[in-house]
């Protein structure tokens, strides 16, 4: 139906050119990454607003609890503020990260890319063990209504930090396998505001939740 | 092994839903059967399936709305026929089944048939009037659709193993907890939506991505035709209102799966938070909806009145502030809750502002009219019946958008009438004038224009039929959804309203017969121009159907309605350009990874309703897997070399200028 | 009902429903007053005053709708490509005085509405307490389904069935058993929704004697259909007299009595003569169950298919 669509150019394969169709390529790649970066900024904005839907059931039940116990007995600072050290700090190994893959370093962005994922690890160890903690003391989600909207919206950070991690390994495998070809920069960059914006959502978790449940 | 399915899940005692079933299972198979035998299949998969083309995504997702039209629809005969029949308890459907069939009736009308109805004329559309070769994100269009027609199979699914939500279709709890829908039925309809959400959420990041990134060179914002700021606007509410659904399902999920507490009657749940959150949702969600109906018939009323649209920029601004204070209204939806009255009036004064902008949208339509040469095409029959028709559903809107009347008014089938008044209306209507409208763009011959005026007059008597009588009924007390009542006075009036659906009926046979119609004689029907309604914007600039990279050049855009100023000038402003500007095009290369990865999302749905954890993990692994293939592919382009691209153009400028001569 | 079918039938085979005369409008309403209630045919002050706010809302709204409607059909017919006499004006596609109008007349529309809004929802929200003596108390609870009613002043109840004195004041209290529904007496007046854990209120007045028809208009399950209830307004003598007969009933409503009552199925009207007078405080406290859906089937609990008897 439709002349030239996929069926013709499926068989023509791109062109190996010189001097001005390597520059288009290069104005093409470059428009590319800031398409990228857009779209994945529009997304991390619905995502935001994700995290807000939970946070507004969570103020909202914050007093509903049932009977059990409220943030000030439940919230362990000192474990959640070691979560917050090593968040942050991974933020700034994923910074170095991206300056190395800017740098074609590949020892500075695996280096990097390692100690960002160790840190991440450690953040979702801490956060099980002290969802565990509550868990075993029978403040666990089902307890009351606060802590459902407890577990929810930090597990639902904590489920993208998961996922962050998963992507992390996939992100060191590429370019292991294939270097720093445009498409995998663009993933690096993706990965990274990404993994910035996740840091910045808890510094707001870890304020809203944690210091202001504490000190109620 | 299996969870909690078993043999028993297959409905072998519900007649209706075991005979639907084998019918769209014998359809299915028969439409399969006859790709396959045809040999077609290697054609549909390459071209169609796994195509990453806007143009051809935009075709997929409008046939799903019109298939799933036809099941919705089916469900809306079997409502109104039990209705007229169903006083003092007569009628044919029991409650278990009747409960599931309006809920399917509504969860499939707004998210698979006028979601994917609207998502789908943009996709199409949207990059050819910016004068672009595809939208942002090729791939993950593809995803977003898939991902969408896999929410769609989820739903149908559930007519033949299992059954679906008895509670409504916005599922409020607690009844949708599982102490009282203790079934699969709420599970079908969450992960149903959960799976087609992610596809709207990626379907508005792409679309908002592509209107504000990547236009034509010199197609400024206030040269954009309205379609694009209206689908702008749209994605946009998409973007932040979907996220909203995705959380509250979420914790709805959470109270079904793992014994939360977010809404249930025990442990301090409470329910008005999900009431809350899923209008904060869904009030955004009929704008989505509305907006880009809005826009199309902006085109058709500049198109068919052959003027330029009157205030254009007062179109823009009524749009974007459509889009604002559509976040700002959702509690007109639940004023008897018994939230105190300053947030009552609140609410009530903010919705009817909304009414401002879309009167000034009506207006402006009428003065673009003012002075035109009005050809009474298919499309703008459809116009002109919505606004006649919107104009009443937003005046009985803008009443219950009273708190006071709304406390008498609420929940009854005056309300059912309002929102069937604007969605048929407003959406329905526009959505239907768009695909006359662009449906020779996206296959190069017509639509049967006396069949489309057959459909177009059934729909309209349809829907007057069906549902004026619902206002009366709804001023006498009927409220909704229900399965028999004891009122002898309003049988009549369901009787009529069940006659209006049988209208509506043979519109959508007129509506079958014109495809079938047209596609047989398609070549009577043909038109080479590229532009057979005499258009205005840069879809009709190029061929019909568009090549796979839609303009060989891309336009240097100089004005509002750039294709009609150039039409306007010399002979020259349409001519080819010279041989050194046509350059190589790159276009994404197909991908299997929306069909794969939806194949694997719809198995996790189904998996997860029926508890079969390891084939979660499994399907969830599997997806991933897909993705991974995809960032490890080699070749991510194609190259259209600068020739071909050449060659085709100038064959379309030829074919234009004979045919116009 | 022939003239009532007919007027109230509005498809375009006779024009579009706003192109229909006043006196035709005025049928259709008195037609469907006389189909028995309904909000158009109120009885009572609440639904007096809302029926004004609805009426004289959309007078407001046709006397800009009317002109539209007429006015698209006029613009279309006479700016047909056929007809010679109209001018063709194809560059006009801006006039700042059109556009001012065209602003300035759904807003003038809208503040004239939102005046009628903001004064109609504070007179008529429901929580606010009716001008009177002698108020009467009702504690109202949706279950699954059927409603119970409980008069805490004169220690009754009764199921399926409200008896209330006209001309006095009716202040009820409303609460869920299990799922939401909305308490809705249309000849009265304004509805309400019942949630469980918490108390909605509403106050409503019956001026004329008579039945009238209540339900449940919030959709609830299987056995919605059947959650409705007649309203009885008697005078003050023929409810005490109520009053005094349900007094002698002989069953009591205490937790047993509603924990059987919390069991899915519709029910006859039953009348207690006692009552528990904690009990409604204890159900929104959530210190009683809630209805346990159908999880928990008891022998003699009615399927959600039964009819109403």
């Amino acid at each position: 139906m439709n002349a030239v669509a996929g069926g013709a150019s499926g068989a023509l394969r791109a062109p190996t050119g010189h001097g001005k169709k390597l520059e288009d390529r290069r104005t093409h790649d470059q428009s590319k990454r800031i398409i990228a970066g857009y779209g994945f900024w529009i997304f991390l904005i619905s995502d935001i607003i994700l995290f807000s839907a939970f946070f507004a059931t969570y103020a909202v039940l914050t007093d509903s609890t049932a009977g059990g116990a409220g943030g000030r007995a439940l919230f362990d600072l000192k474990s959640v503020g070691i979560e917050t050290g090593c968040l942050l700090t991974s933020s700034l190994t994923c910074g170095l990260a991206a300056v190395g893959s800017r740098f074609r370093r590949s020892d500075l962005f695996q280096l990097a890319m390692a100690a960002t994922f160790v840190l991440g690890a450690a953040f979702i160890a801490l956060e099980v063990h002290e969802f565990a903690r509550m868990v075993r003391a029978g403040n666990g989600p089902t307890r009351s209504a606060f802590l459902s909207a407890f577990f929810a919206l930090i597990g639902c950070h904590g489920l993208h930090v998961s996922a962050g991690l998963l992507w992390l390994l996939t992100m060191m495998a590429q370019v292991r396998a294939r270097g720093y070809r445009p498409e995998i920069l663009r993933r690096i960059l993706c990965f990274s505001l990404f993994w910035h914006t996740l840091d910045i959502v808890w510094i707001g978790l870890f304020s809203l939740v944690y210091l202001v449940g504490v000190a109620r | 092994m299996w969870g909690k399915l078993s043999w028993a899940a297959i409905p072998l005692h519900e007649p209706i839903a075991i005979v639907a079933s084998a019918v769209v299972l014998l359809v299915l198979a028969g439409v399969v059967g006859w790709v396959l035998v045809r040999g077609h299949f290697a054609y549909l998969w390459k071209q169609w399936l796994t195509s990453v083309d806007h143009k051809r995504i935009g075709i997929m997702y409008v046939v799903l709305a019109l298939v799933m039209l036809l099941r919705g629809f089916s469900d809306a005969i079997l409502m109104r026929s039990q209705q007229a029949l169903a006083l003092h308890g007569g009628g044919y459907l029991p409650p278990e089944h009747y409960d599931q069939i309006f809920s399917a009736h509504g969860t499939i009308m707004i998210f698979f048939v006028a979601m994917p109805f609207v998502i789908g004329l943009m996709n199409f559309v949207v990059p050819l009037q910016l004068g672009v070769r595809d939208v942002a994100f090729p791939v993950l269009n593809s995803v977003g659709f898939w991902l969408t027609a896999a929410g769609a199979l989820l739903v149908n699914v559930s007519l033949m193993v299992g059954e679906f939500a008895r509670t409504g279709w916005l599922a409020y709890p607690p009844l949708s907890e599982l102490t009282y829908s203790p079934g699969v039925g709420v599970d079908y309809y969450l992960w149903a939506l959960q799976i087609s959400g992610i596809g709207t959420l990626i379907a508005g990041i792409n679309l908002v991505t592509t209107i504000l990134k990547l236009r034509a060179p010199g197609m400024n914002y206030l040269r954009m035709p309205m379609f694009c700021w209206t689908a702008l606007a749209s994605s946009l509410l998409m973007v932040a209102a979907f996220p909203i659904l995705t959380a509250t399902f979420a914790m709805l999920l959470l109270d079904r799966y793992l014994g939360f507490h977010f809404f249930t009657n025990e442990a301090g749940g409470n329910v008005m938070m999900y009431v809350n959150l899923i209008w904060a949702w869904g009030h955004p969600e009929v704008y989505i909806l509305v907006l880009p109906a809005f826009g199309i018939y902006s085109e058709v009323f500049a198109t068919f009145s052959r003027k330029a649209l009157f205030g254009y920029r007062s179109m823009v601004a009524a749009t974007m502030a459509i889009c604002l204070v559509s976040f700002m209204v959702w509690l007109h939806h639940f004023f008897t809750m018994g939230a105190g009255a300053n947030v009552n009036t609140a609410f009530g004064i903010a919705t009817m502002v909304i009414a401002v902008p879309t009167g000034v949208k009506i207006f402006n339509w009428l003065f673009t009219m003012y002075g035109g040469r009005l050809v009474f095409a298919t499309p703008i029959l459809w116009s002109l019946a919505f606004v006649v028709t919107f104009v009443i559903g937003g005046m009985t809107g803008v009443l219950l958008a009273a708190p006071p009347a709304d406390f008498v008014l609420h929940n009854s089938v005056f309300l059912v009438a309002h929102f069937h008044n604007v969605i048929i209306g407003g959406t329905l209507f526009g959505a239907f004038a768009g695909y006359t409208y662009w449906f020779p763009k996206a296959f190069g011959f017509r639509l049967h224009d006396g069949l489309g005026k057959a459909a177009f007059w059934c729909w309209v008597v349809g829907f007057y039929l069906a549902f004026m009588p619902l206002y009366a009924l709804g001023l006498t007390g009927m409220t909704r959804r229900l399965q028999h009542y004891e009122v002898a006075a309003w049988q009549p009036w369901l009787v009529v309203a069940a006659v209006g659906a049988a209208f509506v009926l043979a519109g959508i046979g007129f509506q079958v017969a014109q495809l079938v119609v047209s596609i047989r004689r398609r070549e009577a029907l043909r038109d080479v121009s590229g532009d057979p309604w005499n258009g205005r914007t840069l879809e009709w600039s190029t061929a019909s159907p568009p090549p796979s990279f839609n303009f060989a050049v891309l336009p240097q855009v100089q004005g509002q309605d750039d294709f009609w100023r150039r039409k306007q000038l010399s002979d020259a402003a349409l001519a080819s350009p010279a041989d050194e500007e046509y350059q190589d095009i790159h276009l994404p290369r197909n991908s299997a990874t929306g069909i794969v990865c939806a194949f694997f999302a719809s198995v996790m749905g189904f998996a997860l309703v029926w508890h079969i954890w390891w084939l979660v993990g499994l399907a969830f692994l599997c997806a991933y897997a897909t993705f991974v293939k995809l960032a490890w592919r080699e070749q991510q382009e194609d190259s259209v070399p600068a020739d071909l691209a050449r060659e085709l153009d100038r064959a379309h400028r030829a074919a234009r200028q004979g045919s116009a001569a | 009902m022939e003239r009532r079918m007919l007027a109230g039938q509005p498809g375009p085979a006779q024009g579009y429903p706003c192109r229909i005369p006043k006196v035709v409008l005025a049928t259709v309403c008195l037609g469907l007053a006389a189909c028995g209630g309904g909000v158009l045919a109120p009885r009572g002050p609440v639904g007096h005053a809302e029926k004004m706010i609805l009426i004289d809302s959309l007078v407001i709204m046709l006397a800009i709708v009317v002109p539209t409607i007429l006015a698209t059909a006029a613009f279309a017919w006479w700016y047909r490509a056929g007809n010679a006499r109209s001018r063709y004006l194809p560059d006009w596609d801006y006039s700042g005085k059109v556009e001012l109008v065209v602003w300035f007349i759904p807003a003038l529309v809208i503040i004239l509405l939102a005046g009628v809004t903001w004064i109609g929802s504070h007179s008529l929200d429901p929580a606010k307490p009716l001008q009177g003596t002698g108020t009467v108390e009702v504690q109202v609870v949706s279950l699954d389904w059927k409603w119970l009613f409980i008069y805490p002043q004169y220690g009754v109840a009764s199921v399926n069935e409200l008896t209330v004195p006209t001309r006095a004041p009716l202040h009820f209290s409303l609460t869920s058993a299990s799922v939401m529904n909305a308490f809705f007496v249309p000849q009265l007046g304004s509805m309400i929704y019942t949630m469980n854990g918490m108390v909605t209120q509403l106050n409503l007045e019956a001026d004329a004697a008579g039945t009238y028809e209540g339900l449940s208009a919030n959709y609830s399950g299987a056995g919605f259909s059947d959650m409705h209830f007649d309203v009885h307004a008697v005078s003050a003598q023929e409810f005490k007299t109520w009053v005094e007969s349900a007094r002698g009933a002989p069953r009591r409503l205490d937790e047993a009595a509603y924990l059987a009552l919390g069991q899915q199925g519709t029910s006859p009207v039953l009348v207690f003569g006692s009552t528990d007078p904690q009990l409604f405080e204890r159900l929104v406290a959530q210190s009683l169950p809630p209805g346990p859906g159908p999880a928990a089937p008891v022998p003699d609990a009615k399927q959600p298919r039964a009819k109403a008897p």
